[in-house]
């Protein structure tokens, strides 16, 4: 194909814009912020790769971050209130979400609804159900929380790679191998091109949309467990938009809207830039947080349209010829 | 492959199928059995019911009645999926192929070789390769398919199904974008795997086709089963009398002579006119009331120089005139504005919107021309709607239903309908009878005439040499993306044009096309 491929685009804005950043604050450019930045994302990293494979295969998903909110809400209760193992509280959070996210699968497969207005009754429900169990913020002091908040690997020049960046990092790497290398992503993508299509070539349509969907609130729900430890509480008003910032990140990050086309790895370049930008502001300390979302918006826009060019683009009949040009 | 069955039932038997949407019988009480190592063509006019008892058998509409046997047992299959998995592999009318992903996933999507739940890429793309290859084709499998030609995305298609190794092959209309040469491989293949036992159903409106290489062939008109016959014994006018349920008038070739034609105003003229890498330079009159057809092997450059002259694609050099004077053409508004029409012949994805009615299809491109401050009434609409559903004979005549829902074969003519609809000068028909059957075929070569006789300047091109030499007054021959030859008057006949087309080099033909 002719051109940069979206993710290279993302990855040399990501470089550019960091070096502006460098240039301006020179202690940016240490591993200790690119250690924060990671932790600070972990959450959005993880829900936005689960984004990624619902988008990519045509679909959207809006309930992730009412799941994130139901989740911390569910296992602070259930460890501080309900005297349950954290661990066990893990499993059976992770157990729900999952079951979430296949009943809406199943909801837009059988009943052939659009799945934004599937989602969009499940956001409202998931964070209905969670100000039910509590509307106030529940403080987590079990051991293990302290534990794994404070492990972290050194690295080099005194930045701290902790425990849920790291569990962020392998879900990126493990999206990435599920999406390019199995048949289960090659479906994906199958999807994405055409449902009518994928499924007169044998593909196993309804029970693939289950599957998306279930894999998104399931990592919506691991990042759910993320975020209270990032938080130690759980919120019912937690993670308010997180949904949009995801979608946000993968679109960012070359991931075509309208399906078919898109990476993890594109979605986590995304998640960085957007992390970078509040990093920059931060550090400049006059800026306004609300900065982030312009610039978010402003690059979201410049993506759209870029892509937009790229696919009109591809649409010319382009081909190599007998020689007479090169 | 072993069949492994009782060898006293049929491979595939179809008892009473029925099948109606909402008021419209698809089917009633059809049978049709296919027996092993046999290819058996399914024939009719177009809307007569052959794509939807495809798809009925292989699950993908359900049936309101009637059964389904293979090899003597029953199946009810609910998706294509679950028909593959009962033995039936199938190539659907829509080319079913996926243009985002590679050539190579699209072979195997749902089957790619596999080591510890990984996909073998490597392994996939060899196996992509040496199936293709089969097919005389070299192109680069890991590219989306989506950069190819229409013909290449069909033998893909073809080579998918061929590969899945099912004990019944259902093709429809496999043949409407290939040429000869592809023709004859695929007729190769289809006879090796008959040979192994497999049965393989065939859909085509070439009768030349079905009498090359069908075995038996059942006819059905509007939905209901009219015969079955062996091809040995069933003469050709029998045959399409048991079609279309009455005789086809004969069309006969009555071209105006040649001097006459010299006398004939020039409606457009392009000189030197080409692209670099697209068409070679080309000289081109094109004279008021006249037929040029364009001939030549798939990729040869005949789409390309139906493009440029649009104004679809931009040239890179000489120039174009129009009634004299010289005119820019460098999009299709353009091509529109000086009273061009062009009907590609991609009609699903360069052409028809499905979910729009019968008659808001139609009147896209009248509508587009005029402007969107000066819309047409309803009565207008209507009116031009119905002329041209009567006119092509476009069924079911209801011109409010989606075109969706349409045969492939009306679609086409809707799509006619639509360039038809703006009175154009200088109307450009890129293979206008493909998917089209014999009755309606004849009558469109017939309205191609008629639309002559009113000054109409027509470009033609088609894959069907005996067509083209039935209704024009010149033909182009193209070669390699270049015009080797022009004939006129009396030199046109199929003989010259292939030798045209065959002069040399012709190996290199199977390169993509844009
Ligand atoms: N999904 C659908 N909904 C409603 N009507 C349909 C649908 N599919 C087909 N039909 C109707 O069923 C009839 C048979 O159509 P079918 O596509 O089987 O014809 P065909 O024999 O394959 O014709 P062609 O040669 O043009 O492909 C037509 O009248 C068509 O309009
Ligand atoms: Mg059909």
């Amino acid at each position: 194909m002719k051109g940069l491929p979206p993710v290279l685009i993302t990855a040399i804005v990501l470089v550019a814009g960091f070096a502006l950043c460098a240039v301006q604050f020179p202690n940016i450019a240490s591993t200790r912020v690119v250690g924060n930045l990671l932790t600070d994302n972990a959450f959005l990293g993880i829900v936005a790769a689960g984004m990624t494979f619902v988008i990519i295969s045509g679909g959207i998903d809006l309930s992730v971050g009412s799941v994130i909110g139901f989740t911390t809400v569910f296992v602070a209760l259930a460890i501080e209130r309900w005297g349950v193992p954290p661990l066990v509280a893990f499993v059976a959070i992770l157990a729900l979400s999952a079951a979430f996210g296949a009943a809406m699968g199943a909801v837009i497969h059988v009943f052939d609804l659009p799945p934004f207005i599937v989602t969009l009754a499940g956001m409202f429900l998931a964070r209905g159900a969670s100000f039910l169990l509590s509307t106030e913020s529940v403080p987590i002091t079990a051991p293990v929380y302290s534990t794994v908040s404070d492990f972290a690997l050194r690295m080099p020049g005194g930045g701290r790679l902790t425990s849920i960046a790291i569990i962020m990092l392998a879900i990126v790497i493990g999206g990435a191998l599920l999406l390019h290398l199995t048949r289960f992503g090659a479906n994906v993508y199958a999807l994405g091109g055409s449902r009518t299509t994928a499924s007169l070539m044998g593909v196993a349509v309804g029970k693939m949309t289950i599957k998306i969907y279930m894999l998104s609130s399931l990592l919506a729900g691991i990042a759910g467990i993320v975020f209270s430890f990032y938080t130690s509480a759980g919120y019912s008003l937690s993670a308010v938009g997180v949904e949009l910032d995801s979608i946000a990140a993968v679109v960012i990050g070359g991931t075509l809207l309208t399906g078919g086309q898109g990476s993890v790895i594109g979605t986590f370049l995304g998640v960085l830039i957007q992390g970078m930008i509040q990093t920059y502001i931060n550090f400049d300390g006059t800026l306004s947080s609300w900065w982030t979302k312009i610039a978010t918006g402003v690059l979201l826009f410049a993506f759209i349209a870029l892509q937009q060019g790229l696919v009109a683009l591809a649409r010319r009949p382009v081909r190599k010829s007998a020689g007479a040009t090169t | 492959m072993e069949i492994s069955s009782d060898p006293a039932s049929p491979l595939l038997e179809v008892r009473g199928i029925s099948k109606s949407f909402g008021a419209v019988r698809a089917l009633q009480e059809v049978d049709f059995t296919l027996r092993a190592g046999e290819i058996h063509a399914l024939l009719g006019e177009n809307g007569a019911g052959k794509s939807t008892l495809i798809k009925v058998v292989t699950g993908v509409f359900a049936r309101d009645a009637g059964i389904v046997r293979i090899s003597g047992e029953e199946v009810a299959p609910r998706s294509a999926k679950a028909a593959l998995g009962a033995g039936i592999a199938t190539v659907y009318q829509e080319v079913n192929l996926l243009p985002n992903l590679s050539v190579a996933q699209n072979l195997f999507l749902d089957r790619q070789p596999m080591r510890f739940g990984i996909v073998r890429e490597g392994e996939m793309r060899r196996r992509a390769k040496a199936l293709l290859a089969d097919f005389g084709l070299d192109i680069d499998v890991a590219a989306p398919l989506g950069n190819y030609s229409v013909a290449i995305q069909h033998v893909t298609a073809i080579a998918r199904a061929m590969d899945l190794s099912a004990r019944v092959l259902i093709l429809d209309e496999p043949t409407a974008s290939l040429d000869r040469h592809e023709v004859e491989i695929l007729f190769g293949i289809m006879r090796k795997l008959a040979g192994r036992g497999i049965g393989i159903v065939f859909v085509s409106h070439f009768l030349d086709q079905v009498y090359e290489i069908s075995d038996r062939i059942t006819v059905l008109r509007n939905g209901r089963l009219v015969g079955e016959r062996e091809t040995a014994s069933l003469p050709r006018l029998e045959l399409i009398r048991m079609m279309l349920g009455r005789e086809l008038a004969e069309t006969t070739s009555a071209r105006a002579s040649a001097t006459e034609h010299e006398a004939r105003e020039i409606c457009a003229s392009f000189e030197g006119y080409g692209k670099a890498g697209y068409v070679a330079p080309f000289n081109l009159e094109l004279r008021h009331g006249e037929v040029v057809g364009l001939a030549g092997l798939l990729g040869s450059g005949r789409t390309e120089t139906a493009r440029l002259v649009f104004g679809a694609e931009r040239a890179d050099r000489g120039q174009a005139k129009v009634g004299g004077a010289p005119v820019r053409l460098q999009t299709p508004r353009d091509g529109v504005r000086h009273g061009f029409g062009y009907c590609p012949e991609e009609r699903k994805t360069d052409g028809i919107v499905a979910e729009l009615s019968v008659r808001e299809n139609i009147v896209l491109a009248l509508q587009a021309k005029r402007g969107l401050h000066r819309p047409l009434s309803r009565r207008e609409q209507d009116e031009i709607a119905r002329r041209y559903v009567k006119m092509l004979d476009i069924r079911p005549p209801d011109p409010e239903r989606p075109v969706g829902l349409l045969s492939g074969g009306n679609q086409q003519k809707v799509l006619l309908a639509r360039w038809l609809a703006t009175s154009p000068r200088l109307l450009v028909l890129d293979e206008p009878t493909r998917g089209i059957d014999v009755g309606a075929h004849a009558e469109i070569i017939r309205l191609i005439r008629e639309l002559c006789d009113d000054g109409l300047s027509l470009l033609v091109i088609s894959s069907e040499l005996d067509e083209i030499v039935t209704y024009s007054d010149r033909v182009v021959v193209l070669r390699d993306r270049a015009h080797v030859e022009e004939l006129a008057g009396g030199a046109i006949d199929v003989g010259n044009i292939l030798a045209a087309i065959a002069a040399d080099g012709a190996a290199t033909a199977h390169e993509g096309r844009a």
